[in-house]
Order: C-alpha cells, then structure tokens, then sequence
C-alpha cells in the first residue's frame, strides 16, 4: 500500500520542530506501524537521510516503550493496543498519517517522536511500593487473597507505564497512571499499611511534576491499551479524601 | 573439501588441557548452600555503604540485585539501556515461574525440581547450582507475594498453579499472560524504593560500552549517555552483569529489539571466558514469520500447550483449510511421538518435531512455515469462557499480528530463537574468572544446561538477583583488599579510548548499505548454520561466512549522525559489531561439541528415530572460551560436570 505521511521532525530537545512530508510506497498490510516506520526508515538511510526516532523495545505490546500519535489519537485508530501492535491492515491504500510525539509538559521531546517520562518513574519513586526487604517474607498462603480482589489488583497491574492516557488527556493529567498504581497495591491485604500514606505521596509528586488535573473527561481510558479503568481514579480520590482527613503523607 | 575448509577444521579447536574449576564446595548437595552461607564472609552493616556496587541491566536479576544490595546498605549504581527499568524485556515473559512449594500436594519436592532441571537441561548443567536454583525457588514466591505481585488465586484466596514443559507436576504459578510483567513491576518498586532512600542511583537510557579491569580485577565500566553520545568511565568495587541473552544474534527472535550481548561480550574481550554459546533454545510456539519487513517474531507462551493440541495434515502437501481436514487425517505428532508428555514435552523436543514436519511437508498456513496449535477440544470441553480467562490476552495479541481469530481457526506456530543457556561462564559464586565480575540472569550460563525449561528464567533471574548474588558478593568485599582507583589509571583511559575508537570507525565508514541490512544477513547465516539443526559442513562454512560479512559491513555500512548526540544507527551498529564475533564462536561451539544434547542439535549425532544422542564420555563438560584476539581462534576451557546426585541417563519424554 501507498501512504502519505506527516512525521515530527525535531533534532533535539532545545531545537524547534516541524511535520515533515514523506510518501512512502511498498508497506505490507501485513506489517506493524513500528514496521512501517521501519520501511521509511530504510528508504531514509538509502537517500542519506537521517532515520526518524522513535521509541520501541519489545515490539509485542508489554514494554510500554513506544508510543505515538497517530492522527491526533494515542497509539491509533484501533483500541486497546499499543502502537508496535497496531497493524497496517486497519489502514487503507493513500491513507494520509499524520505521526507526532506524545504532548505533555512533563514529557519533553528529546527527538523526533521520543519524549522523556522520567517523571512516572519518579511518581512510583515516591510511594509506588510496598515497604518490604528481601528476606522478610512469610509463606506466600500465610494471607489469603480473595480471588476478585487479587483480580481487581492485577487490572490495575496491567498499566504498562506507556503515557497515552497523559497524552490524550487536554490536561495532560498523569491521573490513571498513578491511580492504576495505587489501586494494585491498595487493593492487596500487603498493602493496607501504607495505604494512605501511599496515595499521599504520590499524588503529591505527580501535581510536583507538572501534570494537570482530572475533569472526567475519559479520553485516558479510551486510548489505554490495557483497558486500565476510570474507576480507578475515583478510588485514588476516596482514598486521598480520607487520607487527607487522617493527616496522613508526612513521612 | 576446499584448503580453507581443512584449515580451518584442523584449527579448531585449540584446547587448553588444564581444567577450570567451578569452586562448588564439597558435601552432599542438599545441604551445601545452607553451609556456604554460613561459611562466607560478612561485610558489617556500618561499612557496607563504604563498597560501590555497578549492576548493570535492571530486569528480573539486575533490578532484584540492585534492590537488595541497596537494602543492605550498598552503594549501588544500576545502568539501563531502556528509559525506565521497568522496560528490561524480562517484562515480555508470559507464562510462568517455577517453585517447588507442592502446594498441590502432587509430589512435588526441592528434589524433584532438582531432578527435573537437571534431566531438562541434558545433564550439562552444573547439579550443585540447580539444586541451590530450586532451594531458593519457595523464598522467591514468598517475596514477590509480601511486594504485592498479583498472582492467580483460587476462589479461596490460596496461590493458583499450571503446569508447564518438562513436568509432570503443577508448579506454575502465573499472573494472567503477563508473568514477567507482574514479577518486573515488583522488583522495579523494590528498586524505586531503593532509588528514593538514596542506595541506588539509577542511569536510564545509559549503555555500558566496555568493561574496566585494573590490576587482574573488575573496578569499573565505560558508558554511554545514549541522549548526548558522552562517554564515561564509571569507577567501582564489583561489576555486577544482568544484562540478558543474546538471541538477536539471529536478528528474528523473540527478545525486544533492544536486547544486546554487548555488555558480556566486551566483558568477554576484557578476559571473561564465554561458555556454552551454542546453548541456544528455540521456542516451539512462536507466530511464524510473514515475510522480510518482519522485525521480530513474538511468542505464544508455552502454557497455551496446557489447553492446545499441536498438529499437522497426515498427508504431506495437503493444503486444505484446518477445518476441512477431517480428524482421521491430522497428525497429533507430539501425541503420538511422546505419549507420556504429549503437548507438554519439553521446548527443545516440541521445536524439533515442528521443524521435521515442516521439512517433512505437512507445515501449514500460507507460507508452509507451520504447525497449528488447535483450541477446539478445550473449548468444546470447558466453553470459551474459561479458555478466555486463561489466555485472553494471548489470543487477542495473536489476532492483532494475524488478524485470525483462535477461538475459531486453530493458531498457526512455528519455533523462534527465544533463549539462550550459553552465556558468560561463573563459578558457584556467580563469579567470573575476572575475580570482581559478577554475572546473573541470562546472561550468565549457570542453570538451564543445554536446555532450559519452561518457567525456569524468572525463576533464575530473582534466584540470582534476590538470594545468591546478595549473598555471594558481600564474601567477595570482605575477603579481598582493594586498592584505590581512579579514572587516571591507564586501563580506565585505554578502555575510554577504545570505546570512542569503536565509535569514530562506524562513523567514518560511510558505506551504502543500513546497519539492519547488515543484521537481517547475519542473522540469516547464524539461523540456517547454526539454528535448530547443526552440521559439520554448515558450521565449518559458517565460521567463513560470517567474517566475510563482518568484514563487508566495515567496508560498507552507513551509520547516519553524529556521534553526540542521541543517534539509534549508532546504538544499533555498535551492537551489531558483537554479534558478529559471537555468532562466529557460537559456530565454532557448535562445531567443537560432537554430540547432540539439548537445544544443540548436531545431525551427525542422533538416534534411529532422531532424537538427540549425547557423549558423556567426550562432552560432559562445560565448554568455557577464551578470547585471544580479532579474528584469532579462542582457547577452550574445560570444566567437567559430575553427577553424583542425578544419575546420567537418556533423557526420555516417551
């Protein structure tokens, strides 16, 4: 198939960007979007061009590594998959594309389509765990863990830290990452006792990162490629409320 | 036969006769890891933060070393290619791990994981680490369930189980699809938690390019910022290696794209021997390739052989529909061929019996490239439902790359370069013969023999990172004096330069033909020569072939940008430019070792009915290299392997 596509073009973080033209023919329906990138990629490096940036690992939709907006939606038209596991075949033959980096003032650009989410490292940094060392485990059936809430913690598990509900939310609010984060282990029996501490700390850290607020518009959820709930952030804010009653954050 | 085809047969190998030494202490095995623990050194806690520790890779054994060091007090600094540790591909591991809790009461037992790994790994692993491997593996689900790993659970609220290849017990415990993904997270938290108390210092996006040695011991690593292209030496105590495998060797694997033997291989230019290279483990249930775009292959994980039937048409050239085949005419190979592990036997097996249907011409699907992996029976046993509980996740990312639905069409699979047991050789210490170099994980060759079995590389992975390393290394600081070093040592300048050297010569070599050119070449020569099947002639031409590509790409490759700044090309290249010396001594292993035994498959060396003949007289032993030089033939090391738990025996899955 044939396609028109408009790149993001930026050298590096400090330098301006612009979309960039490239027509490029040959790209199997077959092939991923990170493939088809591949392609013109080649075609690039074969004029002497510099290749187009971009962000991958994996390539089978776990790492959480890639991410693009494809036509103004975070990782494309198809739900619930992540940019590498977007095929071609949900495109037609002349399609125009329009291909940019994730938007987020806490998320700068470093080239290309490649941005920097150091922040969502440091949102985890600072309460993102249960307090544990190594070695001071119980027998793992010490603590029975009902089944639907060992179910409920592994849906909020699932968030593979990509940043495309930051992406496609107008505030670029980091709310369903983090709230993803705290609903795994707030959901768990080992992780009551920093519960509220928890959710303290790190929401505090995600306002100290610059990431906006949540108005429910629901744009996050809609592009998560792992189905991660709204419902979730609603249980981060039940549990902000009490914690903030409680005087609790202030380790 | 060619002169240079004879020169180079009686080149190899060269051996070096004195054999090397694994420092396993004596006594039974059963009780040896509970009194070396005890028999090691200790580093007191007051001083512990004195020690700098470099770990370099955050996967399941890097991020759990980090994390634990940090906990004891270390001074840790941890390196990542990725842009944040939680990215390290141990992530992508779906299934399972291992544990020998018998929480279902079906006889399992420390032992019988011993047993089970051992005999899995063809009797070329070292029986002293396996049976510490499957000691530590109960602590190892206790951990990660205290971190809030979200394991299975039964309606009663106690850990579920699966059972996996190579087992005759359920052992498995699983969290969905997304296994790896689940014990990452929870080292990465550890670690994040370690970061935020100030234990350890995290480098993103930072690849470490060289190894430093001074005075005969590892004190430092040389990296690259890989966002402004600076290149750094970085001073320490102990180098801890977690960097993973080198399956990209074949360049279509199932590893992530980034996943690179750079840091073992420069380490094994620096001194580290290299043992059992050609270890390598074909995964059998794989999406086969569609055609030259491919840039990775993605596995299926092997739990889904718990609930599918693998076939092919009875008839070779039979290229009816799945659905038209009726059941009188399919094969259900593994069924038949191994009747007491049928869809369960172990990788190296299943990937082998795929290939021989296949070349046989039964494959499927519309490049021939084949098996079909079938759900109809379960479903129609226990409905969609449950199947969809078990392995949603999996049929949607086969429907995403396949655009075929599994409920209703049987999956179409095929083997792919998925693992690698070979890696850079340690002793029971997880020490290298570099004293001061520590290697775990993958990257390391310890555990899995010549095969590895299903659910037994997370299960290593935080067995090193968690339980041995921690407590191996501090032994090492406490009964060593180390001098004070710094970055005006000669080493450290002489390391510093050959990086940029390495870099400058990709740069100027202003060639016509791209860096993933030169890959998908070479990662053709090393699958057709040494893949799933081996030969004397292939290897032998291998071992002339790649150096001449490698010899091409340096005439010819283009590698676009500078080298300040952040430029992809030059990442990819510089790995390239290992691979290429280690698919050459992955050949050269291959061709050493006159058996077959696991996942090394030598046609000479098979059985009437085509199963794997090993030679224990000749091959019991663990084959360590030396590097001597560019282009120069290695030195191989022997370590033998005794059996004095397990008995020898031919493996058998029938």
């Amino acid at each position: 198939m044939r396609l028109k596509l408009k790149v993001w073009r930026q050298k590096n973080a400090s330098s301006e960007g612009r979309l960039v033209d490239y027509n490029l023919e040959g790209v199997s329906e077959d092939s991923s979007f990170l493939e088809m990138l591949d392609l013109l990629n080649q075609q690039l490096i074969d004029r002497n061009e510099e290749p187009v940036h971009f962000d991958y690992d994996c390539r089978e939709g776990i790492c959480g590594m890639c991410g693009v907006m494809i036509n103004g939606v975070a990782h494309g038209p198809k739900a619930s998959v992540t940019t590498c596991q977007l095929h071609m075949r949900e495109f037609k033959d002349g399609d125009s594309i329009t291909v940019e980096p994730w938007r987020a003032q806490a998320f700068p650009v470093l080239k290309d389509l490649m941005v920097d989410r150091s922040a969502f490292d440091r949102i985890v940094q600072s309460g993102g765990y249960i307090s544990v060392n190594t070695g001071q485990a119980p027998d793992a059936n010490v603590i029975p863990v009902p089944k639907a809430q060992a179910d409920q913690a592994m849906d909020a598990a699932a968030c593979i830290g990509c940043g495309a509900c930051v992406a496609a939310c107008p505030n670029s609010s980091a709310m369903l990452f983090t709230s993803a984060k705290l609903a795994h282990l707030n959901s768990l029996p080992q992780g009551q006792a920093e519960r509220f501490d928890r959710a303290v700390l790190m929401v505090h850290q995600m306002d100290a990162e610059g990431f906006g607020g949540c108005t429910n518009l629901g744009e996050c959820e809609a592009v998560c490629p792992k189905e991660i709930s709204l419902d979730f952030i609603a249980m981060m804010n039940r549990d902000l409320l009490r914690a903030n009653f409680a005087g609790k954050g202030k380790r | 036969m060619s002169a240079t085809e004879t020169a180079i047969k009686t080149q190899i190998p060269t051996f070096v006769e004195a054999t090397l030494d694994g420092r396993v202490p004596s006594g039974p095995v059963q009780t040896l890891w509970e009194r070396t623990k005890f028999e090691m050194k200790l580093v007191n806690p007051t001083n512990r933060r004195r020690f700098k520790i470099i770990v370099v890779g955050s996967g399941l054994a890097g991020g759990a070393a980090a994390a634990t060091l940090g906990e004891q007090g270390y001074a840790v600094e941890c390196y990542a290619y990725q842009d944040s540790p939680r990215r390290a591909h141990s992530v992508a591991a779906q299934g399972g791990i291992n544990a020998a809790k018998n929480y279902r009461n079906d006889g399992d037992s420390t032992y019988r994981l011993f047993y089970d790994t051992v005999k899995g790994g063809d009797f070329r692993a070292r029986e002293a680490n396996v049976y510490r491997l499957a000691e530590v593996s109960n602590s190892i689900i206790d951990q990660c369930v205290a971190q809030g790993v979200p394991f299975a659970r039964e309606y009663g609220g106690m850990l579920d189980n699966r059972s996996f290849g190579g087992a005759q017990v359920a052992r498995t415990f699983y969290a969905r699809g997304q296994t790896g993904q689940q014990l990452l997270l929870g080292a990465y938290q550890a670690l994040s938690r370690q970061i935020a108390a100030g234990t350890v210092q995290m480098f993103t996006r930072t690849e470490m390019l060289d190894l430093i040695v001074v005075d005969g011991r590892a004190r430092g690593i040389v990296v690259r910022d890989m966002r402004t292209g600076e290149i750094t030496p970085r001073m320490a105590d102990v180098v801890v290696l977690a960097t993973g495998g080198y399956s990209n060797a074949f360049y279509l694997s199932t590893n992530a794209k980034g996943c690179n033997s750079t840091a073992i291989w420069r380490a094994h230019k620096r001194g580290a021997y290299f043992a059992n290279p050609c270890y390598t483990q074909i995964h059998p249930t794989c999406i086969p390739p569609v055609g030259e775009h491919q840039s990775k292959l993605t596995l299926m994980s092997e739990s889904l052989r718990n609930d599918g039937r693998i076939w092919v048409p009875q008839q070779p050239g039979d290229h009816r529909p799945a659905d038209q085949i009726p059941e009188s005419e399919r094969y259900y190979y593994l069924e038949e061929m191994y009747p007491s592990f049928g869809n369960l036997s172990p990788r190296d097996i299943s990937s082998r019996a795929a290939k021989r249907m296949v070349d046989s011409g039964r494959g499927i699907g519309p490049l021939r490239n084949g098996v079909y992996l079938d759900f109809a029976d379960s479903i129609h046993r226990l409905g969609e439902r449950v199947i969809r509980e078990r392995y949603g996740n999996l049929f949607n990312m086969y429907e995403n790359i396949t655009g075929e639905n599994a409920y209703k069409t049987p999956m179409r699979i095929y083997p792919a370069p998925h693992y690698t047991m070979g890696g850079l050789w340690v002793d029971y210490y997880l020490m290298s013969n570099i004293p001061g170099l520590f290697v775990i994980g993958e990257a390391n060759f310890s555990d899995h023999g010549a095969n590895r079995l299903g659910a037994s590389a997370l299960m290593q992975g935080l067995a090193d990172g968690y339980f041995v390393l921690p407590a191996t290394l501090p032994s090492y600081l406490a009964s060593t004096r180390l001098a004070k070093v710094d970055e005006t040592a000669d080493s450290v300048k002489e390391a510093v330069a050959n990086v940029q050297g390495i870099t400058q010569r990709l740069l100027h070599t202003r060639g016509t033909q791209s860096v993933d050119h030169y890959h998908r070449e070479l990662g053709k020569l090393v699958w057709e020569y040494c893949g799933m099947s081996r030969t004397e002639a292939g290897l032998e031409k291998a071992i002339r072939l790649i150096p001449e590509l490698e010899a091409e790409f340096w005439e010819n490759v283009r590698v676009t940008g500078t080298a300040n700044e952040l430029n992809q090309e030059l990442e990819k290249a510089g790995r390239l430019v290992d691979y290429f010396e280690l698919g050459r001594l992955m050949c050269i292993d291959a061709l050493n070792r006159n058996e077959s035994c696991g996942g090394h498959f030598r046609e000479e060396y098979q059985t009437s009915d085509g199963e794997a003949l090993r030679d224990d007289g000749g091959y019991a032993y663990v084959g360590a290299w030396q590097y001597t030089g560019e282009g120069a033939l290695p030195l191989l090391h022997k370590e033998p392997l005794h059996f004095e738990t397990v008995k020898l025996a031919t493996r058998s899955y029938k």
